[in-house]
Parts: C-alpha cells; sequence; structure tokens
C-alpha cells in the first residue's frame, strides 16, 4: 500500500520526448484481443483491486462467519434439537444464501466505476463489448469461492459432516459459482441503471432477502403453508441450496441440478443483453 | 481513403430539452492540431463523446476517417483514442498496472504489454511512480498518465479534453509538450480547451463553439483578426479623468473602449483594423500611452493582453457568455481530482 502524499510537479522527471517519438513509430497495432482474452484481462483487474484493497475481502470472511454462527446457534436447538444437527440441515443453504448476497456487491461496483473516467476509455476499446462485465463476474467468482471456503471451513469445525465427501463439497460449490455468477447479471444491470449506489444496495436487499428467506434454506418447505410453499418450491434459490445440499450430502439430484441451470441459462439469457444494452447506451 | 480525419454534418445531441449539441460542421484535416474552444457548458464534451462513440449522435452525421461513428463504431475504435477531462485510467491500480491492462485489451501479449508499458513510464518521466497507485499521483502526473493511456495503442486520432484544466502552468508546459510530440509523428489531435493561448499554442486551426454551436471556424490568424490582436488595459490614478481617458482612447486607437466596474480602469481592444500581429498591437498601445500623458491623465498600470476567451465570445456572439455562471460542478470536480 502506498500512502505517499502526492509528489509535487517538481519533482517529476522530465518528459522525454525523443523517446515519446520513438515509441510513436512503433511497428503496427496487434491483432485485437480475442473475448477470451479480453474478459481474462478484465478479470485480473478486478484481482489487482482486491490486492490493493483486501479490507473489501471482509464481506466475503467476516460476513459468513457471522451468518453461519448466528442461524446455527439461533435455530439450531429449536429447529432440528440441537445445532450440531440443524448444521448438517442448514450449511448448505447458509452457504447459498451468503454467497447469493455476496453477489450483490457486483452491482455496487459497476456502478462506482461507472463514474470514473476509465469507464469511458473502456468503452472506447476496440474489444468485445461483454468483456468488461464478464472480467467483474470473473473477479467476483473468486469472491464466491474464497466466501465457500471460510464457510466450509467454519462449519466443519462446527461439525458439519458432509456425506458426499470432498468430490460431493466441490460439485456443490461448482454449481453455485455457476448460479452465482449467472445471478450477478441482475446486479450488472442494476449498477447500470440506477444512478447511485446506495440505491443499489437498496434494490438488491429487496430482492435478496425475500429470495433467500422464502426458501428451503433454514426450513423444509412441508412446514410451510400451501400458498407459500407454492412460491418457496419455486423460487430458484431453493433449487440451488436443493442441489446443493444433495450434493455434499453424496446424492445426484438431476431434476434439481437442471432447475438449477435452467435458471442459471434464462438469468444470463434475460439480464445479459439487458445489461449490454445499458452499457452501450450510457 | 478521406484525407478528412473528422467531418460531421449538423451533428445533434439533445438531453432532455437541452440541445447541447446542435447542429455542427467540422472538418479536421489529419495529420494536425484542431482546437475545438468554448466555454464550460459549450457542447464540447458532448460532441467529442459522440466522435469518440460513447454517445450516440441525434441527430447528423459523423465520419471518422471515413468511418461511420454510429454504423461502424468498431472500426472508429480501432482508430482512436480519448483522454477525457478527469482521469480515465483506474486510480485503484499503478502507474504500471494500468498500462498493461491497457496494452493487454488492445492486443498486446503479455511480454510485450510489460515492455510496452515501461517504455512508455520512462517516456512520460514516470518510472518512480510506477509501483504507485494513480490516487496517490499528483494533478501533472495524471495527465502524465492519462496520455501515455491514450497515445499507448498510437492511435491515429487522439481526443483530448481540456487536458490543462486545473493545471499548474510548469505541468500545462509539459502537456503541450506531449501533444507536439504526438502530432509530430502524425498523429491527429483534436483538442478542446477553455482557454485561447492554449489553442493558439497547439492548434492549426480552431472552432469556438458557444450553446451547442460553431459560431466562428478558421486558422488562428483568421481567428485572431476577427477579435483583434489584443486587449488594453490601463488603470488611472484618478477616476475623474476616466471618461476623458476612455474618448481619448477611443479616438487613438480606433477601438471600442469598455469602462470596467472598477472605476479607474478601462479596456479596449486592438488590431481590429489591419494590426495583425502583436507588434501591431503594442505600437498602437504605445502612442495611445503616449496621448494620455500628453492630456496629463497619470497612468498607474498598464498591460496588453491576449484577447480573453471572454473577449473573443464578446466580438464573435456580441453578447456575454455567461461563462461566469456556468455550471461549476466541473470545475469543481477538476479541482478536488
Amino acid at each position: 500500500m502506498s500512502t505517499a502524499a502526492p509528489a509535487e510537479t517538481q519533482d517529476l522527471a522530465p518528459v522525454r520526448t525523443d523517446s515519446l517519438a520513438e515509441l510513436l513509430i512503433s511497428t503496427g497495432r496487434p491483432p485485437r484481443p480475442s473475448a477470451l482474452s479480453a474478459s481474462l484481462t478484465f478479470g485480473w483487474r478486478a484481482m489487482l483491486k482486491i490486492k490493493h484493497v483486501p479490507e473489501q475481502l471482509f464481506d466475503v470472511t467476516a460476513f459468513p462467519i457471522m451468518m453461519v454462527l448466528m442461524y446455527t446457534y439461533l435455530f439450531g436447538g429449536a429447529l432440528a434439537g440441537s445445532p450440531s444437527e440443524y448444521i448438517q440441515y442448514l450449511l448448505p443453504g447458509i452457504l447459498v444464501m451468503s454467497v447469493v448476497m455476496i453477489t450483490m456487491y457486483t452491482g455496487v461496483s459497476v456502478n462506482t466505476d461507472i463514474e470514473k473516467g476509465v469507464f469511458d476509455r473502456f468503452r472506447t476499446l476496440p474489444i468485445w463489448r461483454p468483456s468488461v462485465m464478464v472480467g467483474y463476474l470473473l473477479g467476483d467468482a473468486l469472491r464466491y469461492a474464497i466466501a465457500s471456503v471460510v464457510i466450509l471451513t467454519v462449519g466443519l469445525i462446527m461439525g458439519f459432516r458432509p456425506d458426499g465427501g470432498f468430490v460431493g463439497v466441490v460439485a456443490g460449490i461448482a454449481v453455485l459459482l455457476v448460479f452465482s455468477f449467472a445471478f450477478s447479471w441482475i446486479w450488472t444491470m442494476f449498477g447500470l441503471l440506477l444512478r447511485t449506489e446506495k440505491s443499489v444496495m437498496g434494490v438488491s436487499m429487496m430482492v435478496i432477502f425475500p429470495l433467500t428467506f422464502l426458501s428451503d434454506i433454514f426450513v423444509k418447505p412441508e412446514t410451510m403453508p400451501g400458498w407459500l410453499q407454492a412460491f418457496v418450491n419455486n423460487n430458484p434459490i431453493t433449487h440451488v441450496s436443493s442441489a446443493v445440499r444433495a450434493l455434499m450430502d453424496g446424492t445426484s439430484p438431476t431434476t434439481e441440478l437442471a432447475w438449477t441451470f435452467g435458471w442459471a441459462l434464462l438469468l444470463v439469457a434475460v439480464f445479459g443483453p439487458v445489461t449490454m444494452r445499458l452499457y452501450n447506451r450510457k | 481513403m478521406s484525407s478528412m480525419a473528422i467531418e460531421t454534418a449538423g451533428l445533434v445531441k439533445t438531453f432532455g430539452d437541452n440541445r447541447a449539441v446542435d447542429g455542427i460542421d467540422l472538418s479536421v484535416p489529419a495529420g494536425t492540431v484542431y482546437g475545438v474552444l468554448g466555454p464550460n457548458g459549450a457542447g464540447k464534451t458532448t460532441a467529442v463523446k459522440m466522435l469518440a462513440t460513447l454517445l450516440r449522435p441525434d441527430g447528423g452525421e459523423a465520419h471518422v476517417f471515413g468511418h461511420d461513428v454510429v454504423r461502424e463504431a468498431d472500426a472508429v475504435r480501432s482508430r482512436v483514442s480519448l483522454t477525457g477531462q478527469y482521469a480515465s485510467v483506474d486510480e485503484d491500480l499503478t502507474g504500471m498496472e494500468n498500462l498493461i491492462l491497457l496494452a493487454r485489451l488492445t492486443g498486446h501479449a503479455k511480454k510485450a504489454a510489460r515492455e510496452r508499458a515501461g517504455q512508455l513510464l520512462e517516456a512520460f518521466g514516470l518510472t518512480e511512480a510506477a509501483g504507485r497507485q494513480v490516487k496517490n499521483y499528483s494533478g501533472g502526473m495524471r495527465r502524465r498518465i492519462d496520455i501515455a493511456a491514450s497515445i499507448l495503442n498510437t492511435p491515429d486520432l487522439l481526443f483530448l479534453d481540456e487536458p490543462t484544466t486545473g493545471l499548474d502552468p510548469r505541468s500545462r508546459n509539459q502537456v503541450w509538450d506531449i501533444v507536439r510530440a504526438v502530432v509530430g509523428h502524425g498523429t491527429t489531435v483534436l483538442l478542446t480547451t477553455q482557454y485561447l493561448d492554449e489553442a493558439d499554442q497547439l492548434a492549426a486551426r480552431i472552432a469556438v463553439i458557444d450553446r451547442g454551436k460553431v459560431i466562428a471556424e478558421g486558422t488562428k490568424g483568421e481567428l485572431k483578426a476577427s477579435v483583434g490582436a489584443g486587449s488594453v488595459h490601463v488603470r488611472l490614478r484618478d477616476a475623474e479623468r476616466r471618461e476623458e481617458a476612455a474618448r481619448l482612447l477611443g479616438a487613438v486607437l480606433d477601438a471600442q473602449v469598455q469602462l470596467e466596474p472598477d472605476p479607474v480602469a478601462l479596456t479596449a481592444r486592438v488590431g481590429t483594423d489591419g494590426g495583425r500581429d502583436g507588434r501591431g498591437a503594442a505600437e498602437q498601445a504605445s502612442r495611445a500611452l503616449a496621448e494620455l500623458a500628453r492630456a496629463g491623465i497619470t497612468v498607474d498600470n498598464f498591460a496588453l493582453g491576449q484577447p480573453s476567451l471572454d473577449e473573443v465570445f464578446l466580438a464573435l456572439t456580441g453578447s456575454d457568455t455567461g461563462h461566469h455562471h456556468a455550471p461549476a460542478t466541473d470545475l469543481e470536480k477538476e479541482a478536488r481530482a
């Protein structure tokens, strides 16, 4: 971290116009980067930002730990007899909830970036247009992975014992990351659509709270009134958390996986083009 | 292929009721510096953004090197580069990381990108600051890294949107040197500015924009001739003799004399009648001084200045620009940056 005061102009080395001229007479331009290469480069940018401002990892470390501890001990006794019983059911769900909640920061970072001139520069580059957005999401996928590892570690310490073993757990996380990547396109859209960071946060909470709470994350849907079951059973978050829970449990939830990937495709198909339309119009 | 870098016809952009750009026709020859001069809010930035494919025009046409900015936006993007009014690099990254990022995005392989970034930092005198986050750079350093990022891929056309607003005179001169070096290589530069002397220093042709319209266009010489070579500012010791001094100055200079709010100050434009260069203006001014002395009017202070932007506008539009009342938000942001 550099905290040095801005240097005075007087201390600046002179501009070397002769070597500048030489640089300008360079040999032709390289071909434009591929869509993948441009996206990965923007992903690299997201990682550099994490490197320079590591405090931003707070929300993917402390927040999930808090979630696991809070809900396990708050509901564990009442819902499953004991916290260690409850965590077997809760952990995959709370993992989904935490990561889905973290996705909203994608919108916030898109929104704060637009305010800055660098966005204009990216938009004047002859590159695959969605690569800027994909770059954000790639960087965020890393954050989701970190959050997942943190939650699992805490869970294992608290007595979570997945029957699916290592393979089941990794498969569960992989499914969650794919879904979160797709889900984040909602936030890139809002990040471009709304004017302030605060309104992005506000809208995100409005969407995320009902979606995560009205799901099977905390309790089994069978215990709910019929009209609520109708919503909960069709909530994409329910499909994701059921799929992740089953995978970690060592079973192969074909139906739930199909629903999860179906929702993921739908989210990208709807919010991807809307995001790009807003991005091009901005 | 057109020899014109930019050609626009009736370019229009509206934001609600505000016609920010209201029918602009421009022809910018390739290989030159073209100055777009105007006060805050005149529509300079909006026009540049349309030419750089950032904004979609609401009317008219614009071609950059023969490519339509809407239909062939990608072809335009591969040949232009924009340095906006505010830092157009990522402030959280270091200077080096920013340049590598852009080098990668313009298609340089990893090693080549690092090399190119290092060379540019060196040429711009930023090697020492390479590893520091741009948010810790001074104003002059920011402008340098901005411009370095813009010329990284040797653009054929470089847009510089008010490149020296908010810079101290020394940094400003350095930016001018860079612009000259860039143009010397053959890049076309479209420069927007609020300062007449900046356009004067760098641009071959100048367009003056006000309220979204081009109100004058031509070479520097043509433009100056239409405005006058400069202004004589006089401060008298005795306010009571101002009327007399104004009459005298008006007669000797054959020019309009303006009484300033300060009761002892007056301003006269000189050089409108054939005095096309600074010397002509200076000679006329010294004659005027002599006349004042002969009449026994004591002059405390005297200055011969280039016409200010306000004076250019006064001459071109016959009305005040409202320059000082223009929304100050841009400047405030700049001051904070």
